[in-house]
Order: structure tokens, then C-alpha cells, then sequence
């Protein structure tokens, strides 16, 4: 695996659009730190980017990325390789580079900045955790769609829609049902429907950790209760790897029954 | 060396193959011939483990194939449409699959057969077809395995690597390889294989030499011989 995992690796690398990645994120990173001198707010700045761009980015380079490599897969699959092991290597191969590009270009201008003597390193390391996470999920996500899709056009819509449920719809039905269900207690349905989706997971951790749950009123309260604890913190990243684990699993299941 | 039995294959609802009981002994050049859409290419994939067969069985070399991969180690295989990641180089496609395989190889004298030296630090999206199908035949015979597939090995080449190819072809076949052909063109079929395998709509129609299948349609040559199979079936 680890050979295929270094020739995707690698072919992203030298791709121009692992560069514009990485640029967007290090000129995002300077702006932010040396136009605005206040550390907090450029960190809540950078998640309102990161929760709904890295999403974006891991869905549209994995379903591409796969899409694209084609041809290369099919030189492989005549190869004496497991079939997990090249879709493996290859949903490795993307998650790792975009989320390298992520890391490295935020993490050297808050580097440059004097990060290190700030105490703001465990909020901004969280940041970068929590992105690095939602690249992984939403690149296996992406890989599904592509694997269950020939049509490389539904592919690419089902694989948009997706990233929009999770990060526009989902927050404006969950909404909608609090709304409607107001009169009911509804602090661990809200919990529930925290958990169930990855994007609204991440802010909340990440928003939580910045300590401005006071703005956030009595269901705040509750959240801080819960995410605030070392329980709930170890059930939020559970929940993350449970939406790493998924998909990847059933990219392995897929794999094994497809037709090339 | 290869066995297959009672395979069945279905598209959705597009039957490709249906019931194929095959048996290809060791040694020997063996052509699998039939009209487009005969299901040639989905029998070479299943051998290979690239399609999933619904029902049937497939051993290559007495192992069963069903959810393993190192029988490919002793497959070596031409694809029918050279399809290459396009941003790589000719050298790094070779050096590749050589480090993926891991195994002794012979690519510096295929390359020098097939002319193929100014063309190493080319990128494998810029090559012409014919250019690209020696490509393709270089990293199927660097390797020395006792099973070839070849999936119309011809598409594309000029006369003189087309002289090179069966020249190739027939060392390996006296080095007692056996060798798996698909080709459209009669002639070469004709001069190359010992044996012929006809299938039609997903069935195995003939099997045997040239010469029986001459006398059983009662033409005297190999490509009148196949036209009336076909014109006889098909009308």
C-alpha cells in the first residue's frame, strides 16, 4: 500500500493545484495575522473559511482526483495487488497531500507570527486537527460517490450536493426542526444533531474551545457542559473517526465488488 | 494452467457471458476469436480478477482466484487500449510498475527492439497511439511469466514492430509460455496461434485448431472459415 500511497502522493504534489491550494492558505494565513493583530479573531475567522472550504476542496479533489486516475488504476489492477490496497493507497495519497497543504500553509505564517509563545497554539492546533479530519471524511465521502458512479457529470453533482446538504441544508433543517419543536426539551436532540454531522461537529468544538459559548445562551450552556468535558471532547473525536471509519470501510466493500 | 468453469457474467441486464467451461493447457499460443460485443475482453478480465464473475469458477496455475491477487505475478498483461496516466514519463511508468512488481526485468533490450529510447523523457500523454501500444508492450513482456495475455496487441503498430511483435511472441511460446491472444485481424491470428477458442453471444462455440475448423465449415481458409460461422449464426 505504501508504494501506491507514495505514487499518488507524489503525482498530487507536483500537480499545480496542490500549490494553489497551499497559497491560498498562506496568504489566507498572513493576511489574517499581520492585518489584524488580534490572535483570537483570526482564529474564528480561519474556521468559518476552513469549516466550509476544506469540505469543499477534499470533496472536489477526491471525486477529481478519481475521476482522473482512471486509466492509472486500471494499469494497477492488473498488477499483483489487492484492490484495497490501491484504493487505500490512492483515498491516502489525496487526504494526505490536501491535508498537507492545509497544515503547512496555515502553520508557517502562525509559525512566523511567534505561535509558540502565544497561548493561543492549543485553539489553533485544534483548528488544524479539525480540518485535517473533515479533508479525511470528506475525501472517503467523495471516493464513495466516485466508486458508485461511472457517469463522471452525477458523479461530480451528487458529490456537490453532498458537500451543500452537509454544510448549508443540514444546519437550516436542523434549525427549522428547533423551531418547530420549541416547546420540547431540546438540549439532547440539538446534542444528537451536533454529532450526526461532521461540519457542525467541528465548529462547535472549535467555537467551544474559544471560550465565546457565553454568546451562545442556555443551549451553550449545555454544550460546554457536554463538549467542555473530557468525556464529551472524547466523544466528539470518536465521532469524527467514526465519520473517517465509514466510508472508508465501505470504499473497501465497494472496491472488492466492482467491475473494471 | 488455466481453467474455467461454467462462467457467468451479466452487465445489469446484458448477458456477456453465459456458461464458459474452458480448459488452456500449458504451453502454446492459444487465440480467443468472435464478433464484437462476444464478451473476448470480459473473459481476459475475468482471468485477471478484473471483472467479478456472478456464478463459475477460474484457477490459473491450480489457485483458485476468487479474492486472491499474487496469481497475478505470474500473469503478464497487454491491455487493449494503452491508457497510461497522462502527466507521467515513459521512464517513470516503467521504473514503476518494475518497483510495484519487484522482480528481475528486461526492459532495457525491449526498449532498444522497439525504438523506444527518444521517447523515454516524453510524457505519456504526448505519444502517438502506435507509440504508446509499444509502451504497452514493453512493460507487458519485461517480465518473465510463465501466463501472457494480450488483448489486440496489434492496434496501432507499424509493419516493422508488427514483424518484431511475432518475432517476440514466438521466442516466449519456445520458452513454453503459455499465451492468451484477442485479435480482429485473421491473418495474424492465422500465422501466430496453435489453437483457436470461438465465442459467440457468451458461449464458447468452437474449440481447435485452424485446420479443424477449416474442415468442420468446409472453406478453405482460416478467414472464410469465420465469416461463415458468423454469417451462418447471425443472419
Amino acid at each position: 500500500m505504501l508504494k501506491i500511497l507514495k505514487y499518488s502522493f507524489f503525482d498530487l504534489m507536483r500537480s499545480r493545484w496542490s500549490y494553489v491550494y497551499f497559497a491560498f492558505y498562506l496568504l489566507l494565513g498572513i493576511v489574517l495575522l499581520f492585518l489584524n493583530n488580534d490572535l483570537s479573531k483570526a482564529v474564528i475567522t480561519l474556521m468559518n473559511v476552513i469549516i466550509v472550504l476544506v469540505p469543499l476542496i477534499g470533496t472536489i479533489f477526491g471525486v477529481m482526483y478519481y475521476y482522473n486516475s482512471k486509466e492509472f488504476t486500471e494499469l494497477l489492477l492488473a498488477q499483483p495487488l489487492k484492490r484495497t490496497t490501491i484504493f487505500l493507497g490512492q483515498y491516502l495519497g489525496v487526504a494526505l497531500s490536501l491535508s498537507l497543504s492545509l497544515v503547512l500553509g496555515l502553520g508557517l505564517p502562525f509559525v512566523f507570527y511567534g505561535l509558540f509563545k502565544s497561548n493561543a497554539i492549543w485553539d489553533f492546533s485544534l483548528l488544524l486537527i479539525t480540518g485535517s479530519f473533515l479533508t479525511f471524511i470528506f475525501t472517503a465521502l467523495a471516493f464513495n460517490i466516485a466508486l458508485s458512479n461511472e457517469n463522471k457529470i452525477k458523479g461530480f453533482g451528487y458529490a456537490i450536493l453532498l458537500w451543500l446538504f452537509l454544510a448549508v441544508i443540514y444546519d437550516g433543517l436542523f434549525l427549522m426542526s428547533i423551531i418547530l419543536f420549541e416547546d420540547y426539551p431540546l438540549d439532547k436532540m440539538s446534542l444528537m444533531g451536533t454529532l450526526l454531522n461532521p461540519i457542525d461537529l467541528s465548529r462547535t468544538l472549535i467555537l467551544l474551545k474559544l471560550d465565546i459559548s457565553a454568546l451562545l445562551g442556555y443551549t451553550g450552556a449545555v454544550f460546554k457542559k457536554f463538549f467542555g468535558t473530557d468525556l464529551g471532547l472524547i466523544i466528539s473525536f470518536a465521532a469524527l473517526i467514526l465519520w473517517v471509519i465509514l466510508p472508508v470501510s465501505r470504499i473497501m466493500y465497494k472496491s472488492k465488488r466492482k467491475d473494471f | 494452467m488455466v481453467t474455467i468453469q461454467n462462467l457467468h457474467k451479466k452487465f445489469a441486464k446484458n448477458i456477456v457471458l453465459s456458461g464458459i467451461d474452458l480448459n488452456i493447457d500449458s504451453g502454446g499460443i492459444f487465440a480467443v476469436l468472435g464478433p464484437n460485443g462476444s464478451g473476448k475482453t470480459t473473459l481476459i478480465k475475468a482471468i485477471l480478477g478484473m471483472v467479478i464473475p456472478n456464478k463459475g469458477d477460474i484457477s490459473v496455475l491450480g489457485e483458485n482466484i476468487k479474492q486472491s491477487s499474487n496469481y497475478r505475478n505470474s500473469i503478464d498483461y497487454l491491455p487493449q487500449i494503452a491508457n497510461f496516466p497522462s502527466n507521467l514519463k515513459v521512464k517513470e511508468l516503467i521504473k514503476m510498475i518494475k518497483d510495484l512488481r519487484d522482480r528481475p526485468s528486461d526492459d532495457q533490450r525491449l526498449i532498444e527492439l522497439f525504438n523506444l529510447t527518444p521517447f523515454l523523457d516524453k510524457k505519456l500523454g504526448t505519444l502517438s497511439g502506435g507509440t504508446k501500444q509499444k509502451v504497452n508492450l514493453v512493460l507487458t513482456f519485461m517480465f518473465d511469466s510463465p501466463l501472457i495475455i494480450l488483448d489486440e496487441p496489434t492496434t496501432g503498430l507499424d509493419p516493422i514492430s508488427l514483424i518484431r511483435l511475432k518475432a517476440l511472441i514466438n521466442e516466449e511460446k519456445s520458452r513454453g509460455k503459455t499465451i492468451l491472444i484477442t485479435s480482429h485481424i485473421m491473418s495474424f491470428v492465422e500465422e501466430v496461434s496453435d489453437e483457436i477458442v470461438f465465442l459467440l453471444e457468451g458461449k464458447i462455440y468452437f474449440k481447435g485448431s485452424i485446420d479443424e475448423l477449416k474442415k468442420n465449415t468446409g472453406q478453405p481458409d482460416f478467414e472464410h472459415a469465420i465469416a461463415s460461422i458468423l454469417t451462418i449464426d447471425n443472419a
